[in-house]
């Protein structure tokens, strides 16, 4: 018997609704400072789909459907590293501005509401 | 019983890594919290990933001979692409970011493929699911050859757009096509039809028929709109990603995917806002074709200066607006740059940035390399907010950045990029542009403002000219003392 999560029909239209208006939120009020480590960073997460790779890879029964897993695991596996890569050395040297980084990021916001 | 527990955890890691995935993604769109936030999110999808090879112990009875074999490929193919992936992120230049971005886009979007491509062949999808992994597979395949013709253009591996007669038509025709063959496979499907070739073949049609138009699509957009270009393939990498959590029935996926999707989205149209152009405009036209545009005619000539001359000019000035442009990221002269500002700063000098939201290959690359150079953010202007401050400005110092200074864009209609919002450095007192040669911008169009009156030429590479500017001004303090 199998116990796994069943996602049909409207369900799964709410969660992309609601997902969608998650990530416009999120985006919504970025400063465009930010910009390039924000779309770096949004490269990284739907590096996600490295997982659906393995799961792919792992039920797979023949040898073409082993072949084309292999490449996904291999490319979501390249997304994912090197998009965590990529943003974590931009952001890094966001922080190297010290101390007035803090009273800009607050200036920023009060100029954005 | 064991399955069951396995699916346990993995829901719950998958639903834990969610959370941490947008979490993260929140932490980031702010700059105190933002280095934290790529580590939250890190840290979510370290636990999904870990979490689903617990998947082994629930795979499908038709896949149990080969688990041995699977689980080795799995855990060898992700070593491989991590080790090769995170070495490249690691040590590629800061201003082959871009490109980069890019490229491991183009891996998302082929990871996306690829497993549509699975269920495909599988069959392992149904009724609505199907058509999802038709939709997610074209995606995918799209932004895949789409993000890998963007970065062979940022790379400058391929140079010029291509761009021929009936191009539109021609596209146009190559996405019928696909949508043709996709057709026909439903209908096969639905068993309307004995296939003429066998479905994996047509199936592999369908993919190269989406890996097509994604290269057609992509070539004769111009240069300077890859930023644009990058974050629409982000965008629909994302929504593929979505697709492929339906199918696979993974709401971590369909969460992550569909969050990326959108904010993907909605970061495109803030970016051509900010070119005041509408996205199908830069999709669609021939946008920086310079052959067909007719250029008015340009008064004035070229004058160029010695960078001593212009350094020390600056040095006296009250107020300096420098604008920073991709030539300054190739030059890599941001630290050079920092450092005479800091000098112009200890002679009394007001300096400021300017940042144009195009400026660079990327929205908010000369942000990060500014910051890279220590740059405090309080410096650093965006257009809406200095536009006004030039027509009050001794000095505007352009530095390897061209059509964002093109007055053009504000008064000659013919031009290609008439109406989009530029920095007014034509304004300031006295103009100053570092410049590789006399070449054009990215876009290809003749720059007026360098042939202005009140605009002199400082030719060459931008860390050799900061250097000699800086000595320059630094004589000047020794002679004094």
């Amino acid at each position: 018997m199998h116990f796994s999560i069943a996602i049909t029909g409207f369900v799964a239209l709410y969660i992309f609704m609601l997902a969608a208006f998650g990530g416009w939120v999120i985006i919504g009020n970025v400063p465009a400072i930010l910009h390039t480590p924000l779309m770096s960073g949004s490269n990284f997460v739907h590096g996600i789909v490295v997982i659906g790779a393995i799961y792919t890879l792992l039920n797979a029964s023949t040898v073409p459907e082993q072949l084309i897993g292999c490449s996904a695991v291999l490319l979501g596996a390249g997304n994912v590293a090197g998009g965590y890569a990529v943003t974590d050395r931009m952001l890094a040297m966001f922080k190297s501005s010290g101390k007035q980084s803090g009273k800009h990021s607050r200036a920023v916001h009060a100029k954005k509401s | 019983m064991l399955i069951l527990i396995s699916h346990i955890i993995t829901g719950a890691a998958d639903l834990g890594a969610a959370f941490l995935l947008m979490f993260g993604l929140k932490r980031m769109s702010s700059p105190e919290s933002a280095r934290s936030g790529i580590r939250v999110a890190g840290l979510g999808m370290l636990v999904a990933v870990l979490a689903c090879f617990l998947n082994v112990v629930g795979v499908s009875a038709a896949a149990r001979p080969h688990l041995i074999v699977n689980i080795v490929l799995a855990a060898s193919m992700l070593i491989i692409g991590v080790g090769l992936a995170w070495w490249k992120g690691r040590t590629v230049k800061l201003t082959a970011m871009p490109q980069m971005v890019a490229l491991f886009n183009g891996m998302g979007g082929g990871a996306a493929g690829a497993i549509a491509a699975v269920a495909l062949i599988g069959r392992n999808a149904q009724g609505p699911a199907l058509i999802l992994a038709l939709i997610g597979g074209l995606i995918g395949s799209v932004s895949l050859s789409g993000s890998l013709i963007a970065w062979a253009k940022l790379d400058e591996v391929l140079k010029q757009p291509l761009r021929f007669k009936g191009q539109r038509y021609f596209n146009a025709l190559v996405f019928l096509a696909t949508l043709a063959v996709a057709g026909y496979l439903v209908f096969i499907w639905q068993g309307g039809a004995a296939p003429l070739l066998s479905i994996p073949a047509w199936i592999a049609i369908f993919f190269g028929c989406g890996l097509l138009f994604g290269i057609f699509i992509t070539l004769p957009i111009g240069g300077a709109d890859m930023p644009v270009v990058i974050s629409i393939y982000n965008a629909l990498t994302g929504l593929a990603v979505a697709l492929d959590g339906f199918v696979l029935q993974n709401p971590a996926l369909m969460i992550a995917g569909m969050v990326v999707g959108a904010a993907g989205m909605f970061l495109t149209l803030i970016m051509a806002q900010a070119m005041n152009r509408s996205v199908s405009n830069i999709l669609f036209s021939d946008f920086g074709d310079a052959s067909k545009h007719k250029h008015g005619a340009i008064k004035g000539s070229l004058k160029p200066v010695e960078a001593s001359d212009a350094g020390i000019f600056m040095r006296y000035a009250k107020s300096v607006i420098i604008v920073p442009g991709y030539g300054l990221a190739v030059a890599q002269a941001q630290q050079k740059l920092y450092e005479f500002v800091k000098l112009l700063q200890a002679a009394g000098v007001l300096v400021r940035f300017a940042i144009h939201p195009v400026a660079g290959r990327m929205p908010g690359q000369m942000d990060v390399l500014l910051a890279e150079a220590g740059v405090p953010y309080d410096l650093i202007f965006q257009l809406s907010d200095i536009n006004p401050d030039f027509a009050t400005t001794d000095v505007a110092l352009v530095i390897g950045a061209n059509d964002v200074v093109n007055p053009a864009a504000r008064d000659d209609k013919s031009s290609p990029i008439y109406g989009m919002p530029i920095l007014n450095a034509d304004k300031a007192k006295k103009v100053y542009v570092v410049k590789r040669g006399q070449g054009k911008g990215y876009a290809g169009i003749v720059n007026a403002l360098f042939y202005a009156d009140n605009c002199n030429m400082v030719y060459g590479d931008a860390q050799a000219v900061l250097v000699q500017m800086i000595e320059a001004v630094r004589g000047l303090g020794a002679a004094a003392a």
